[in-house]
């Protein structure tokens, strides 16, 4: 299995990367990690007339912390934020998220950045990023925008960013004190994409109850599914099964699934439910245990 | 600002093992076929050619990577490890004797993809547990060993290491 030809340019900076993605015009595409576009290119599933590879651009390989929002650039590989100590003190869902990301080798070489705008609705980083209200920005040659992850995810492997814009940046919100998270991920083996998964953040205060709850889906919708409608559930509470067990089940009537060879559509709903239920509970049990974001 | 262009073969330099090349490449080359068909290292083995099955595990620049995820162009003045590198002369690498002690293969045509994961493995966590090591594992498959005597083996290793 061989790609196709196609024509390579690796710029060094991110100016030349956009000065060169107009050039390719609409049949060039960039390539930052490769984990998931190589794969398509070596089974000819997808073919490019030119390919823009930032993996030399260091300068969108950081993360940095700005006041309440955790900055990550794009070319960020998975294993940097998964051990990264700074990461972990402002947002350590994005810690757990970052391990569950494919296998060692492909956390070694794939980017959040890839990921978020390869845009597979059972990946880890757009599931993050709904659930947490990230911010992504955008450059292109004339123009630099800011899109919400909640408006950016279209469809599967369908995004908002145009053909020539390059996403730089990822801003997270930092989790903010009194703050407590759940992820839970369903898949046949480690590393495999989410049957569905579950990520959660909620804020409590000192006697348990919450004052905020955010809640994405993934794998169980043609996108990362933030699902508003737990908040008027759960604000208030103090994590009671019965109110988790509400939650859960406005989660699994909130998605649409489809099935696959992994699990029918009903399944997947019927898992929603009972992951929503899991990730709730871990969070509460992590503000049981003091294991609470204290910034 | 440097014009960079579009191209379709470029020139690399290489360090594989110690050694170096330089090589013209068309740009589409896995750098898995560069390391077998350009450079003869027929150790790194290509089961999938899709990233799934791990056989194509390599070191670059001191990370497991998957060759047949990555163009040769992008490895230009990288530092790669291929199995080849892994022994010490005629001796074995600790890795490569665990595995012959406990049997951690039979057709071998997955082992140096374990290998190369497991040094990966052991050089960022030289204690794991089981479940470390299965987990750190799961990217390569093996369809002949069960991978029961594949743990055993990086235990193995785990364990000198430790005394």
């Amino acid at each position: 299995m061989k790609p196709a030809p196609f024509k390579y340019a690796c710029p060094g900076s991110v100016d030349e990367a956009l000065a060169l993605l107009q050039v390719g015009g609409d049949e060039a595409k960039v390539l930052a990690g490769g984990q998931s576009f190589v794969p398509l290119l070596n089974l000819r599933m997808a073919s490019v007339e030119s390919i823009v590879d930032l993996n030399r651009l260091d300068d969108l390989a950081y993360i940095k912390r700005d006041n309440d929002t955790l900055c990550i650039g794009a070319m960020t590989r998975h294993r940097q934020i998964e051990v990264s100590d700074e990461v972990r003190a402002a947002q350590p869902l994005l810690c757990r998220a970052a391990a569950e990301v494919g296998h060692l080798a492909i956390r070694n070489r794939g980017t959040i950045g890839g990921s978020l705008v390869h845009a597979d609705p059972a990946a880890e980083w757009p599931l993050v990023a709904a659930a947490l209200d990230a911010q992504f920005v955008l450059r292109s040659q004339d123009n630099s925008r800011t899109i919400a992850a909640r408006e950016f995810f279209l469809a599967p492997l369908m995004t908002a960013i145009e053909p020539h814009e390059i996403l730089c940046e990822v801003r997270f919100p930092v989790a903010p004190a009194g703050a407590v998270w759940g992820f839970q991920e369903l898949c046949r083996r480690p590393g495999d994409f989410a049957i569905v998964a579950i990520a959660c953040q909620l804020t409590l205060d000192a006697g348990g109850t919450c004052s905020a709850v955010s809640l994405a889906i993934g794998g169980a919708h043609s996108t990362p599914l933030y699902v508003a409608e737990v908040e008027p559930i759960l604000i208030g509470s103090q994590g009671d099964a019965a109110v988790m067990t509400a939650a859960a089940e406005k989660a699994a009537a909130a998605v649409d699934p489809s099935g696959d060879v992994h699990g029918s559509a009903d399944y997947r709903r019927r898992m929603v439910k009972v992951l929503t239920q899991r990730a709730l509970k871990e969070a509460w049990d992590k503000a049981a245990k003091s294991e609470r974001v204290l910034q | 600002m440097a014009e960079t262009q579009f191209a379709e073969s470029q020139t690399i330099r290489v360090r594989v093992n110690g050694q170096e090349y330089e090589r013209e490449v068309p740009v589409r080359r896995l750098l898995a076929d560069f390391i077998r068909h350009d450079l003869g290292l027929t150790a790194t083995h290509l089961g999938c050619e899709h990233g799934v099955c791990g056989a194509c595990t390599i070191i670059m620049d001191g990370e497991s990577v998957r060759s047949c995820l990555l163009f040769a162009v992008q490895a230009d003045g990288a530092e790669l490890r291929t199995l080849e590198g892994l022994a010490d002369g005629d001796e074995m690498h600790p890795l490569q004797q665990a595995f012959w002690d406990n049997h951690a293969l039979q057709c071998g045509f997955c082992t140096s993809g374990f290998l190369m994961s497991a040094v990966d493995l052991l050089n960022k966590n030289p204690q794991p547990s089981e479940e470390e090591i299965r987990h750190g594992l799961s990217g390569n498959l093996c369809r002949c060993t069960g991978y029961a005597n594949i743990v055993k083996a990086v235990q193995a290793v785990a364990e000198q290491s430790q005394s």
